[in-house]
């Protein structure tokens, strides 16, 4: 393999697209993944919640 | 005596000498393994391997066997990664979600390698050196052996560099660190207040990461699916046994026919060529520049929120578990003694792990 035969500029800037591409992908995945894990966190905790005060609304019964 | 006439003939003829070369480079493995433990379960046996297929008359042996077995089809990284996801604890991320963003951000390096890369290789070769900057051999493997195949002449110094690199985190990210932060911005102390995070939510996150990025980068639906499907096995509490198997017996049984069966692409005339070295090199850089991305992303959260993150933290968004986590925690604690920033790091460092994945999905998605 000859890399300075395969030395091209031109591809790095055409694959430059693929930098901004990949990044914003990845952020937005990680952002749907934050929300959805907030999301998620503040109905167990809601539920939990619940499911704790009937238990002990139970217990004074 | 006939066949040792003969094989040490060989040694001097046809570039033999490659060959002993070879041999050099897996004694260097094992010592690196053995006397400085840098990743002994990887670097040994693939020291071992190095020498290995590295004797002349050794050509289709039994590595060659395992290499199509659980190599080629990826099957033995995609195991690992089930001991890998039962060996992880979401909960520091799960506690605090927006820790999540340093992973994503530490995953830079890799985009910008992978356009470096091309200016040299074609961009399959490109995207699969680009990936080196995870930190995370499995990944790297999987991404390498889809895009590339296995008559590619790189895949060996791919593999070679991602696993070493692993190795070399605490010696390779603290001057990067010290470099781009300042002496005030490492002294900033970050109060960690644990919240309540409910079993559900330890059982539903590992379904729902595996649901949102199989449909947003369905190529990383594999090594995602099986990191998940082994957090769900330890986060479930009804199978704690196959758990323990996962994280122990099957993640070190793998690793021992990983590390030996990598070495197969180790051969004098595939690794012995000046492409490995620029390998190496735009490795190096995508670990640099990841490490760069997760700390510049702090360093902006920091002018607008109220709240100071130390930027240090952001460093440990590579895939390289729990190193990369521990090496922030340890630069935190020699400028001050009183700050902790283990849990941080640790979240920044396990998001880095599931970013790291949805990286490799997301270069397979753009190449296949």
């Amino acid at each position: 393999m000859n890399l300075l035969e395969n030395f091209s500029l031109e591809r790095f800037v055409s694959s430059l697209r693929y930098m901004w591409q990949g990044m914003i992908c990845i952020f937005v995945v990680i952002g749907v993944i934050i929300l959805a894990t907030i999301l998620m966190n503040t109905l167990c905790n809601k539920a939990d919640e619940k499911r704790l005060q009937k238990d002990n609304e139970n217990e004074q019964e | 005596m006939e066949i040792l006439y003969e094989n040490v003939l060989l040694l001097f003829r046809d570039g033999g000498w490659q060959r002993v070369v070879m041999w050099l480079i897996g004694a260097l493995l094992i010592y690196l393994a053995i006397k400085k433990d840098m990743e002994p379960t990887l670097l040994l046996p693939m020291g071992f391997g190095a020498i290995v297929v590295n004797i002349p008359a050794v050509y289709e042996g039994a590595l060659s066997t395992l290499f199509r077995a659980g190599i080629s089809n990826e099957l033995f990284p995609l195991i690992l990664f089930i001991g890998i996801g039962a060996m992880i604890d979401f909960g520091p991320i799960l506690s605090n979600p927006k820790l999540m963003i340093f992973g994503a951000a530490a995953q830079f390096g890799i985009f910008f390698t992978l356009s470096l890369a091309a200016m040299f290789f074609t961009l399959p070769e490109a995207a699969s050196i680009g990936i080196i900057g995870a930190a995370d051999g499995p990944t790297a493997i999987v991404v390498a052996q889809k895009l590339l195949g296995d008559s590619s002449t790189i895949t060996g110094a791919i593999m070679v560099a991602a696993y070493s690199y692993m190795a070399l985190v605490p010696v390779i990210q603290p001057p990067i660190i010290k470099l781009m932060t300042t002496k005030k911005e490492r002294l900033i102390r970050m109060p960690y207040k644990a919240a309540n995070v409910s079993k559900t939510t330890r059982i539903l996150f590992p379904i729902i990461i595996t649901v949102v990025a199989g449909l947003v980068a369905p190529e990383s639906i594999d090594l995602l699916g099986f990191l998940m499907f082994g957090n769900l096995l330890r986060e479930c509490g009804v199978l704690n046994s196959l758990s323990e198997t996962a994280q122990k017996v099957l993640a070190n049984l793998v690793t021992i026919f990983l590390g030996i069966t990598v070495a197969t692409q180790m051969t004098a005339d595939k690794f012995l060529q000046p492409a490995t070295l620029l390998i190496l090199g735009l490795g190096l850089f995508a670990f640099i520049f990841d490490t760069a991305g997760g700390i510049l992303v702090a360093k902006l959260i920091n002018i607008f929120s109220k709240e100071k993150i130390n930027p240090m933290i952001g460093a440990a968004g590579i895939s390289a578990f729990p190193m990369s986590g521990r090496v922030v925690h340890k630069m935190g604690l020699k400028e001050d003694p009183q700050n902790f920033l283990l849990m941080h790091s640790i979240g920044v460092n396990v998001s880095g792990q599931i970013a790291s994945v949805i990286a490799g999905g997301l270069i397979l998605s753009f190449m296949l």
